[in-house]
Protein backbone atom coordinates (compact mmCIF):
# COMPACT_ATOMS: atom_id res chain seq x y z
CA UNK A 1 0.00 0.00 0.00
CA UNK A 2 2.98 2.17 0.49
CA UNK A 3 5.51 2.44 -2.34
CA UNK A 4 8.81 4.27 -1.50
CA UNK A 5 11.40 4.09 -4.45
CA UNK A 6 14.80 5.44 -4.53
CA UNK A 7 13.87 8.43 -2.83
CA UNK A 8 16.28 11.20 -2.02
CA UNK A 9 15.55 13.90 0.09
CA UNK A 10 17.24 16.77 1.24
CA UNK A 11 17.35 19.37 4.17
CA UNK A 12 18.89 22.93 4.72
CA UNK A 13 20.71 22.09 1.54
CA UNK A 14 22.59 18.90 2.78
CA UNK A 15 20.81 15.49 1.30
CA UNK A 16 19.55 13.07 4.11
CA UNK A 17 17.68 10.41 2.30
CA UNK A 18 20.12 8.71 -0.14
CA UNK A 19 18.01 6.39 -2.43
CA UNK A 20 15.84 5.13 -0.01
CA UNK A 21 13.34 2.16 -1.35
CA UNK A 22 10.90 0.61 1.17
CA UNK A 23 7.54 -1.35 0.35
CA UNK A 24 4.81 -1.91 3.13
CA UNK A 25 1.57 -4.19 1.85
CA UNK A 26 -1.94 -3.85 3.35
CA UNK A 27 -2.43 -5.60 6.70
CA UNK A 28 1.63 -5.26 7.24
CA UNK A 29 3.63 -3.69 10.50
CA UNK A 30 7.48 -2.91 9.26
CA UNK A 31 9.73 -1.71 11.92
CA UNK A 32 12.71 0.63 11.26
CA UNK A 33 15.61 1.12 13.51
CA UNK A 34 18.82 2.77 13.05
CA UNK A 35 21.46 4.87 14.50
CA UNK A 36 20.46 8.58 16.06
CA UNK A 37 20.68 10.77 12.73
CA UNK A 38 20.16 8.09 9.98
CA UNK A 39 17.29 9.91 8.18
CA UNK A 40 14.32 8.52 10.18
CA UNK A 41 12.36 11.36 11.08
CA UNK A 42 13.82 12.99 7.76
CA UNK A 43 12.38 9.63 6.15
CA UNK A 44 8.56 10.58 8.47
CA UNK A 45 8.66 14.55 7.69
CA UNK A 46 9.65 13.76 3.97
CA UNK A 47 6.49 11.37 3.91
CA UNK A 48 4.24 13.98 5.98
CA UNK A 49 5.27 16.17 3.49
CA UNK A 50 6.97 19.07 5.95
CA UNK A 51 8.13 22.26 4.20
CA UNK A 52 12.03 22.80 4.11
CA UNK A 53 12.31 18.66 3.51
CA UNK A 54 12.61 18.97 -0.39
CA UNK A 55 12.32 15.61 -2.31
CA UNK A 56 15.05 15.28 -5.15
CA UNK A 57 14.02 12.10 -6.57
CA UNK A 58 12.49 9.02 -6.30
CA UNK A 59 9.11 8.04 -5.56
CA UNK A 60 6.44 7.36 -3.24
CA UNK A 61 3.06 5.43 -3.78
CA UNK A 62 0.40 5.75 -1.80
CA UNK A 63 -2.83 3.15 -2.72
CA UNK A 64 -2.06 3.65 -6.10
CA UNK A 65 -1.92 7.60 -5.75
CA UNK A 66 1.73 9.69 -6.32
CA UNK A 67 2.01 11.09 -2.31
CA UNK A 68 4.46 13.49 -3.08
CA UNK A 69 1.99 15.42 -5.24
CA UNK A 70 -0.14 15.81 -1.99
CA UNK A 71 -0.23 18.86 0.10
CA UNK A 72 0.38 18.02 3.89
CA UNK A 73 -3.79 18.20 4.79
CA UNK A 74 -4.45 16.17 1.81
CA UNK A 75 -2.01 13.65 3.03
CA UNK A 76 -4.09 13.28 5.89
CA UNK A 77 -7.07 13.10 4.38
CA UNK A 78 -6.34 10.13 2.04
CA UNK A 79 -5.37 8.16 5.08
CA UNK A 80 -1.63 9.33 6.38
CA UNK A 81 -1.04 9.34 10.45
CA UNK A 82 2.05 10.88 11.36
CA UNK A 83 2.92 9.73 14.85
CA UNK A 84 5.21 12.87 15.79
CA UNK A 85 8.63 11.97 17.69
CA UNK A 86 8.09 15.30 19.18
CA UNK A 87 4.33 16.31 19.33
CA UNK A 88 3.64 19.82 19.40
CA UNK A 89 2.24 22.58 21.84
CA UNK A 90 -0.75 24.19 20.63
CA UNK A 91 -1.35 26.97 23.09
CA UNK A 92 -5.02 27.80 23.25
CA UNK A 93 -6.51 24.88 21.06
CA UNK A 94 -8.29 21.97 23.26
CA UNK A 95 -7.66 19.20 22.11
CA UNK A 96 -11.15 18.26 21.79
CA UNK A 97 -11.58 21.48 19.53
CA UNK A 98 -8.67 20.38 17.33
CA UNK A 99 -9.37 17.00 16.96
CA UNK A 100 -13.14 17.32 15.92
CA UNK A 101 -11.58 19.86 13.48
CA UNK A 102 -9.17 17.61 12.44
CA UNK A 103 -11.64 14.86 11.87
CA UNK A 104 -14.68 16.80 10.24
CA UNK A 105 -11.97 18.58 7.64
CA UNK A 106 -10.69 15.20 6.70
CA UNK A 107 -14.08 14.17 6.43
CA UNK A 108 -15.17 16.35 4.68
CA UNK A 109 -12.34 16.51 2.07
CA UNK A 110 -13.65 12.67 1.84
CA UNK A 111 -17.09 13.79 0.92
CA UNK A 112 -18.29 12.25 4.02
CA UNK A 113 -20.66 14.48 6.41
CA UNK A 114 -19.72 16.36 9.20
CA UNK A 115 -19.54 14.38 13.06
CA UNK A 116 -21.64 16.81 15.38
CA UNK A 117 -20.62 17.12 18.59
CA UNK A 118 -22.12 14.63 20.43
CA UNK A 119 -20.98 12.16 17.74
CA UNK A 120 -17.38 13.49 18.04
CA UNK A 121 -17.50 13.34 22.00
CA UNK A 122 -18.37 9.95 22.29
CA UNK A 123 -15.91 8.76 19.85
CA UNK A 124 -13.08 10.86 21.53
CA UNK A 125 -14.23 9.38 25.10
CA UNK A 126 -14.05 5.70 23.37
CA UNK A 127 -10.58 6.29 21.98
CA UNK A 128 -9.06 8.13 25.50
CA UNK A 129 -10.51 4.87 26.80
CA UNK A 130 -8.65 2.42 25.06
CA UNK A 131 -5.59 4.25 25.71
CA UNK A 132 -6.60 4.66 29.29
CA UNK A 133 -6.17 8.62 28.63
CA UNK A 134 -8.76 11.34 31.42
CA UNK A 135 -11.16 12.89 29.02
CA UNK A 136 -10.09 15.89 31.40
CA UNK A 137 -6.60 15.79 29.53
CA UNK A 138 -8.48 15.88 26.16
CA UNK A 139 -10.24 19.35 27.37
CA UNK A 140 -6.81 20.89 27.73
CA UNK A 141 -4.64 22.79 25.25
CA UNK A 142 -2.96 20.29 22.87
CA UNK A 143 0.26 18.77 24.48
CA UNK A 144 0.47 21.84 26.95
CA UNK A 145 1.60 21.10 29.69
CA UNK A 146 1.76 17.00 28.97
CA UNK A 147 4.47 15.28 30.45
CA UNK A 148 6.65 13.51 27.37
CA UNK A 149 4.85 10.16 28.00
CA UNK A 150 1.61 11.81 27.89
CA UNK A 151 2.19 13.37 24.59
CA UNK A 152 2.54 9.83 22.95
CA UNK A 153 -0.05 8.49 24.49
CA UNK A 154 -2.44 11.48 23.39
CA UNK A 155 -0.30 10.58 19.65
CA UNK A 156 -2.07 7.31 19.65
CA UNK A 157 -5.79 8.93 21.19
CA UNK A 158 -5.47 11.01 17.93
CA UNK A 159 -4.66 7.85 16.01
CA UNK A 160 -7.69 6.47 17.40
CA UNK A 161 -10.15 9.41 16.60
CA UNK A 162 -8.57 9.66 13.04
CA UNK A 163 -8.75 5.90 12.54
CA UNK A 164 -6.20 6.44 9.29
CA UNK A 165 -5.31 3.99 6.58
CA UNK A 166 -1.69 4.17 7.37
CA UNK A 167 0.71 4.96 10.53
CA UNK A 168 4.08 6.29 10.88
CA UNK A 169 5.14 5.91 14.56
CA UNK A 170 8.43 7.97 15.29
CA UNK A 171 9.91 7.08 18.45
CA UNK A 172 6.15 6.25 19.95
CA UNK A 173 8.00 4.43 22.57
CA UNK A 174 10.02 6.61 23.99
CA UNK A 175 9.30 8.24 26.84
CA UNK A 176 6.96 5.98 28.41
CA UNK A 177 6.62 4.25 31.52
CA UNK A 178 6.68 0.27 31.71
CA UNK A 179 2.98 0.18 32.15
CA UNK A 180 2.17 2.93 29.49
CA UNK A 181 4.05 1.02 26.77
CA UNK A 182 2.06 -1.92 27.04
CA UNK A 183 -1.50 0.06 27.02
CA UNK A 184 0.08 2.54 23.81
CA UNK A 185 1.23 -1.34 22.26
CA UNK A 186 -2.28 -2.47 22.63
CA UNK A 187 -3.64 0.70 21.35
CA UNK A 188 -1.44 0.26 18.27
CA UNK A 189 -2.75 -3.19 17.53
CA UNK A 190 -6.25 -2.37 18.30
CA UNK A 191 -5.96 0.79 15.79
CA UNK A 192 -4.33 -0.30 12.98
CA UNK A 193 -3.99 -4.27 13.15
CA UNK A 194 -6.46 -4.74 10.34
CA UNK A 195 -6.59 -6.20 6.89
CA UNK A 196 -6.58 -2.77 4.93
CA UNK A 197 -3.96 -1.06 7.16
CA UNK A 198 0.15 -0.49 7.29
CA UNK A 199 2.13 0.61 9.95
CA UNK A 200 5.72 1.94 9.92
CA UNK A 201 7.13 1.84 13.62
CA UNK A 202 10.29 3.89 13.80
CA UNK A 203 12.00 2.79 17.37
CA UNK A 204 15.49 2.12 18.87
CA UNK A 205 14.02 -0.30 21.08
CA UNK A 206 12.76 -4.48 21.20
CA UNK A 207 10.91 -3.72 23.96
CA UNK A 208 7.75 -2.19 21.84
CA UNK A 209 8.16 -4.98 19.02
CA UNK A 210 7.27 -7.27 21.64
CA UNK A 211 3.98 -5.78 21.81
CA UNK A 212 2.91 -4.77 18.22
CA UNK A 213 4.80 -7.60 16.10
CA UNK A 214 6.50 -6.14 13.29
CA UNK A 215 6.06 -8.81 9.89
CA UNK A 216 9.50 -7.55 8.80
CA UNK A 217 12.53 -5.24 10.63
CA UNK A 218 14.59 -2.57 8.36
CA UNK A 219 18.16 -1.05 9.41
CA UNK A 220 18.01 2.55 7.78
CA UNK A 221 21.44 3.76 8.02
CA UNK A 222 23.01 6.97 6.20
CA UNK A 223 19.98 7.82 4.56
CA UNK A 224 19.37 4.35 3.06
CA UNK A 225 17.98 0.76 4.19
CA UNK A 226 20.94 -1.39 4.76
CA UNK A 227 19.57 -4.69 5.72
CA UNK A 228 16.06 -6.21 5.93
CA UNK A 229 15.24 -9.14 8.32
CA UNK A 230 12.33 -10.77 10.45
CA UNK A 231 11.01 -9.87 14.09
CA UNK A 232 14.83 -12.07 15.28
CA UNK A 233 16.87 -8.90 13.02
CA UNK A 234 15.51 -6.57 15.92
CA UNK A 235 16.87 -8.92 18.94
CA UNK A 236 20.48 -8.97 17.02
CA UNK A 237 20.28 -5.58 16.81
CA UNK A 238 19.78 -5.32 20.47
CA UNK A 239 22.41 -7.99 21.55
CA UNK A 240 25.07 -6.82 18.99
CA UNK A 241 24.61 -3.62 17.95
CA UNK A 242 24.74 -1.35 14.45
CA UNK A 243 28.12 -1.44 14.10
CA UNK A 244 28.09 -5.61 13.72
CA UNK A 245 25.02 -6.23 12.85
CA UNK A 246 24.27 -3.56 9.24
CA UNK A 247 28.66 -2.47 8.66
CA UNK B 1 1.66 79.37 6.70
CA UNK B 2 -1.38 79.76 7.14
CA UNK B 3 -1.84 76.24 7.18
CA UNK B 4 -0.49 75.64 10.18
CA UNK B 5 -1.90 78.87 11.68
CA UNK B 6 -5.55 77.30 10.80
CA UNK B 7 -4.32 73.66 11.65
CA UNK B 8 -2.42 74.04 15.11
CA UNK B 9 -4.93 71.81 17.18
CA UNK B 10 -3.94 68.67 14.76
CA UNK B 11 -1.57 66.37 16.85
CA UNK B 12 1.72 65.55 15.40
CA UNK B 13 4.59 63.20 15.43
CA UNK B 14 6.70 64.97 18.22
CA UNK B 15 3.21 64.28 20.92
CA UNK B 16 4.74 60.90 22.42
CA UNK B 17 1.36 59.50 22.21
CA UNK B 18 0.41 59.56 18.81
CA UNK B 19 3.95 59.23 17.01
CA UNK B 20 3.06 56.35 15.84
CA UNK B 21 -0.74 57.53 14.13
CA UNK B 22 -1.14 57.95 10.45
CA UNK B 23 -1.51 61.66 10.77
CA UNK B 24 -2.11 62.49 7.29
CA UNK B 25 -5.85 61.09 7.56
CA UNK B 26 -6.81 63.45 9.96
CA UNK B 27 -5.89 66.60 7.67
CA UNK B 28 -8.95 68.61 7.89
CA UNK B 29 -10.64 67.65 10.57
CA UNK B 30 -11.84 70.36 13.23
CA UNK B 31 -10.84 71.22 16.65
CA UNK B 32 -14.17 69.63 18.03
CA UNK B 33 -13.46 65.89 17.17
CA UNK B 34 -10.24 66.31 18.96
CA UNK B 35 -11.63 67.41 21.88
CA UNK B 36 -14.58 65.05 22.11
CA UNK B 37 -13.90 62.81 25.20
CA UNK B 38 -16.79 60.73 26.99
CA UNK B 39 -16.34 60.47 30.93
CA UNK B 40 -17.14 57.03 32.66
CA UNK B 41 -17.16 57.33 36.43
CA UNK B 42 -17.11 54.34 38.14
CA UNK B 43 -18.20 54.83 41.94
CA UNK B 44 -16.20 53.41 45.11
CA UNK B 45 -16.70 49.86 45.41
CA UNK B 46 -19.12 49.28 41.75
CA UNK B 47 -18.01 47.47 38.87
CA UNK B 48 -18.72 48.29 35.00
CA UNK B 49 -17.97 46.44 31.74
CA UNK B 50 -17.90 48.06 28.01
CA UNK B 51 -17.01 46.38 25.26
CA UNK B 52 -16.19 48.25 21.62
CA UNK B 53 -16.34 46.95 18.08
CA UNK B 54 -14.35 49.73 16.63
CA UNK B 55 -15.07 48.86 12.58
CA UNK B 56 -14.94 52.57 11.06
CA UNK B 57 -14.63 51.80 7.23
CA UNK B 58 -14.08 55.30 6.07
CA UNK B 59 -12.43 56.85 9.08
CA UNK B 60 -10.48 58.32 10.85
CA UNK B 61 -11.78 56.97 13.73
CA UNK B 62 -11.00 58.46 17.11
CA UNK B 63 -12.51 56.69 20.05
CA UNK B 64 -11.58 58.31 23.36
CA UNK B 65 -12.80 57.74 26.95
CA UNK B 66 -11.62 59.12 30.48
CA UNK B 67 -12.22 56.72 33.23
CA UNK B 68 -12.69 57.21 36.66
CA UNK B 69 -12.49 54.67 39.16
CA UNK B 70 -13.36 55.26 42.56
CA UNK B 71 -12.41 53.58 45.26
CA UNK B 72 -11.88 49.86 45.44
CA UNK B 73 -14.18 49.95 42.07
CA UNK B 74 -13.72 48.37 38.98
CA UNK B 75 -13.78 48.90 35.26
CA UNK B 76 -13.36 46.79 32.26
CA UNK B 77 -12.49 47.90 28.77
CA UNK B 78 -12.43 45.47 25.57
CA UNK B 79 -12.24 45.99 22.46
CA UNK B 80 -12.00 44.97 18.81
CA UNK B 81 -10.56 47.47 16.78
CA UNK B 82 -10.51 46.72 13.18
CA UNK B 83 -11.34 50.31 11.22
CA UNK B 84 -9.70 51.78 8.64
CA UNK B 85 -7.71 53.72 7.59
CA UNK B 86 -6.55 55.00 10.81
CA UNK B 87 -8.82 53.97 14.31
CA UNK B 88 -7.65 55.00 17.79
CA UNK B 89 -8.67 54.19 20.37
CA UNK B 90 -7.92 56.46 23.87
CA UNK B 91 -8.43 55.16 27.40
CA UNK B 92 -7.37 57.62 29.96
CA UNK B 93 -7.85 56.32 33.58
CA UNK B 94 -7.64 57.09 36.93
CA UNK B 95 -7.19 54.80 39.91
CA UNK B 96 -8.45 55.67 43.07
CA UNK B 97 -7.03 53.46 46.45
CA UNK B 98 -7.63 49.55 45.75
CA UNK B 99 -9.35 49.98 41.99
CA UNK B 100 -8.76 48.10 39.37
CA UNK B 101 -8.49 48.49 35.89
CA UNK B 102 -8.94 45.92 33.09
CA UNK B 103 -8.18 46.43 29.27
CA UNK B 104 -8.50 43.82 26.30
CA UNK B 105 -7.80 45.16 23.20
CA UNK B 106 -7.00 43.51 19.78
CA UNK B 107 -6.15 45.13 16.11
CA UNK B 108 -6.50 42.87 13.62
CA UNK B 109 -7.03 43.70 10.14
CA UNK B 110 -4.90 44.62 6.10
CA UNK B 111 -5.33 46.80 3.97
CA UNK B 112 -2.55 50.01 4.55
CA UNK B 113 -4.81 50.83 7.89
CA UNK B 114 -3.17 51.88 11.35
CA UNK B 115 -5.28 50.38 14.04
CA UNK B 116 -3.65 51.77 17.56
CA UNK B 117 -4.82 51.56 21.51
CA UNK B 118 -3.58 54.36 23.38
CA UNK B 119 -3.71 54.31 27.65
CA UNK B 120 -3.08 55.93 29.92
CA UNK B 121 -3.07 55.13 33.65
CA UNK B 122 -2.70 57.30 36.91
CA UNK B 123 -2.32 55.13 39.91
CA UNK B 124 -3.19 58.19 42.28
CA UNK B 125 -3.72 56.03 45.49
CA UNK B 126 -2.56 52.96 47.62
CA UNK B 127 -3.46 49.26 46.31
CA UNK B 128 -4.73 49.87 42.77
CA UNK B 129 -4.39 47.34 40.45
CA UNK B 130 -4.33 47.24 36.36
CA UNK B 131 -4.26 44.64 33.80
CA UNK B 132 -3.80 45.04 30.49
CA UNK B 133 -3.80 42.39 27.45
CA UNK B 134 -3.31 43.86 23.78
CA UNK B 135 -3.08 41.33 21.25
CA UNK B 136 -2.58 42.63 17.19
CA UNK B 137 -2.89 40.33 13.72
CA UNK B 138 -2.26 42.43 10.67
CA UNK B 139 -1.09 41.62 7.11
CA UNK B 140 -1.10 43.39 4.11
CA UNK B 141 0.44 46.81 4.35
CA UNK B 142 -1.37 47.58 8.03
CA UNK B 143 -0.11 48.74 11.27
CA UNK B 144 -0.96 48.10 14.84
CA UNK B 145 -0.21 49.93 18.15
CA UNK B 146 0.32 49.61 21.70
CA UNK B 147 1.32 53.04 23.37
CA UNK B 148 0.80 52.19 27.49
CA UNK B 149 1.37 54.92 29.85
CA UNK B 150 1.32 53.85 33.67
CA UNK B 151 2.19 56.84 35.93
CA UNK B 152 2.36 55.66 39.69
CA UNK B 153 2.88 58.40 42.23
CA UNK B 154 4.42 58.64 45.24
CA UNK B 155 1.99 57.84 47.32
CA UNK B 156 0.15 54.82 45.35
CA UNK B 157 2.53 52.29 47.51
CA UNK B 158 1.51 48.23 46.05
CA UNK B 159 0.57 49.43 43.17
CA UNK B 160 0.59 46.25 40.65
CA UNK B 161 0.44 47.22 37.04
CA UNK B 162 1.02 44.97 33.94
CA UNK B 163 1.06 45.52 30.29
CA UNK B 164 1.48 42.84 27.71
CA UNK B 165 1.39 43.22 23.99
CA UNK B 166 1.89 40.52 21.58
CA UNK B 167 1.40 41.02 17.73
CA UNK B 168 1.77 38.29 14.67
CA UNK B 169 2.31 39.35 11.13
CA UNK B 170 0.93 37.27 8.46
CA UNK B 171 2.41 38.99 6.31
CA UNK B 172 6.17 40.77 5.41
CA UNK B 173 4.97 44.70 4.83
CA UNK B 174 2.54 44.68 8.16
CA UNK B 175 4.18 46.08 10.88
CA UNK B 176 3.62 46.61 14.55
CA UNK B 177 4.90 49.05 17.38
CA UNK B 178 4.79 48.61 21.36
CA UNK B 179 5.38 51.39 23.32
CA UNK B 180 5.19 50.90 27.20
CA UNK B 181 6.21 53.65 29.38
CA UNK B 182 6.25 53.91 32.73
CA UNK B 183 6.52 57.23 35.32
CA UNK B 184 7.07 55.12 38.71
CA UNK B 185 7.65 57.36 41.59
CA UNK B 186 6.56 55.46 44.33
CA UNK B 187 8.87 52.54 45.63
CA UNK B 188 6.92 49.64 46.78
CA UNK B 189 5.33 48.87 43.29
CA UNK B 190 5.07 45.92 41.20
CA UNK B 191 5.33 46.60 37.11
CA UNK B 192 5.10 44.03 34.55
CA UNK B 193 5.38 44.51 30.61
CA UNK B 194 5.88 42.49 27.88
CA UNK B 195 6.16 42.91 24.05
CA UNK B 196 6.84 40.32 21.40
CA UNK B 197 6.19 40.48 17.89
CA UNK B 198 6.47 37.69 15.29
CA UNK B 199 4.98 35.00 13.31
CA UNK B 200 2.18 32.20 13.17
CA UNK B 201 4.18 29.30 14.68
CA UNK B 202 5.12 27.10 11.38
CA UNK B 203 5.87 23.75 13.40
CA UNK B 204 2.41 24.25 15.06
CA UNK B 205 1.08 24.69 11.58
CA UNK B 206 2.85 21.83 10.09
CA UNK B 207 1.89 19.39 13.01
CA UNK B 208 -2.18 21.03 12.60
CA UNK B 209 -2.24 19.91 8.60
CA UNK B 210 -0.55 16.38 9.57
CA UNK B 211 -3.54 15.85 11.62
CA UNK B 212 -5.52 17.12 8.14
CA UNK B 213 -6.44 20.84 9.10
CA UNK B 214 -6.53 23.12 5.61
CA UNK B 215 -3.73 25.82 5.94
CA UNK B 216 -6.68 28.40 6.11
CA UNK B 217 -8.42 26.21 9.70
CA UNK B 218 -5.00 26.23 10.99
CA UNK B 219 -4.47 29.56 10.73
CA UNK B 220 -7.73 30.49 12.05
CA UNK B 221 -7.32 28.00 14.94
CA UNK B 222 -4.09 29.67 16.33
CA UNK B 223 -5.39 32.96 15.54
CA UNK B 224 -8.52 32.61 17.65
CA UNK B 225 -6.68 31.15 20.42
CA UNK B 226 -3.83 34.22 19.77
CA UNK B 227 -6.30 36.72 20.35
CA UNK B 228 -8.63 34.74 22.97
CA UNK B 229 -5.94 36.34 25.53
CA UNK B 230 -6.91 39.54 25.35
CA UNK B 231 -10.69 38.70 26.29
CA UNK B 232 -10.22 36.00 29.04
CA UNK B 233 -11.08 38.63 31.79
CA UNK B 234 -14.31 38.78 30.35
CA UNK B 235 -16.82 36.90 32.54
CA UNK B 236 -19.71 37.37 30.25
CA UNK B 237 -19.18 34.02 27.63
CA UNK B 238 -21.18 35.14 25.21
CA UNK B 239 -19.86 39.04 24.94
CA UNK B 240 -16.53 37.09 25.26
CA UNK B 241 -17.81 35.14 22.13
CA UNK B 242 -19.26 37.88 19.93
CA UNK B 243 -15.57 39.77 19.91
CA UNK B 244 -14.02 36.93 19.07
CA UNK B 245 -16.46 35.98 16.57
CA UNK B 246 -15.90 40.38 15.27
CA UNK B 247 -12.17 39.85 15.28
CA UNK B 248 -12.12 36.18 13.45
CA UNK B 249 -14.65 37.86 10.81
CA UNK B 250 -11.96 40.02 9.87
CA UNK B 251 -9.71 37.49 9.12
CA UNK B 252 -12.55 35.17 6.85
CA UNK B 253 -12.44 38.24 4.61
CA UNK B 254 -8.65 38.06 3.81
CA UNK B 255 -8.78 34.25 3.50
N1 LIG C 1 17.45 21.66 9.21
C1 LIG C 1 18.49 20.82 9.06
N2 LIG C 1 19.62 21.22 8.45
C2 LIG C 1 20.66 20.37 8.28
N3 LIG C 1 20.68 19.11 8.73
C3 LIG C 1 19.58 18.65 9.35
C4 LIG C 1 18.43 19.47 9.54
N4 LIG C 1 17.50 18.74 10.19
C5 LIG C 1 18.04 17.52 10.38
N5 LIG C 1 19.29 17.46 9.87
C6 LIG C 1 20.21 16.31 9.92
O1 LIG C 1 19.62 15.22 9.28
C7 LIG C 1 20.13 14.03 9.85
C8 LIG C 1 19.00 13.06 10.07
O2 LIG C 1 18.18 13.54 11.12
P1 LIG C 1 16.92 12.71 11.63
O3 LIG C 1 16.21 13.54 12.62
O4 LIG C 1 16.16 12.22 10.46
O5 LIG C 1 17.62 11.47 12.35
P2 LIG C 1 16.98 10.23 13.10
O6 LIG C 1 17.38 9.02 12.37
O7 LIG C 1 15.53 10.45 13.30
O8 LIG C 1 17.74 10.28 14.50
P3 LIG C 1 17.24 9.99 16.00
O9 LIG C 1 17.37 8.51 16.20
O10 LIG C 1 18.24 10.70 16.84
O11 LIG C 1 15.86 10.50 16.16
C9 LIG C 1 20.87 14.42 11.11
O12 LIG C 1 22.25 14.34 10.88
C10 LIG C 1 20.46 15.84 11.33
O13 LIG C 1 21.47 16.59 11.95
MG1 LIG D 1 14.32 10.83 14.90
Amino acid sequence: MLKIENLRAEVGGTEILKGLSLEIGAGEIHAIMGPNGAGKSTLSYVLGGRPGYEVTGGSVTFDGQDLLELEPHERAAAGLFLGFQYPVEIPGVSNVQFLREAANAQRKARGQDPLSGGEFLKLAKEKAGLLKMDMEMMKRAVNVGFSGGEKKRAEMVQMGILDPKFAVLDETDSGLDIDALRVVGDGINAIMRESGKGVLLITHYQRLLDYVKPDYVHVLAKGAIVKTGGPELASQLESEGYEAVAA
Amino acid sequence: MTDDIVMDHLPTRRDEEWRYGALDTLKGMSKDIFENWRDIDVPAGESMCETFVLDAADGPDLTRLRVNIGEGATAAIFAVNTGAPYSRMEVVVRCAKGAHFEFGGVTIGGGDATREFVTRIAHDEPDATSNQVVRAVHWGKAVGNFLGRIDVVKEAQKTDAAQDFKAILLEKGASANAKPQLEIYADDVKCAHGAAIGALDQTAAFYMAARGLPPELARKLQIRAFVADAFLALEDEARQEELLERALAVLDRKL
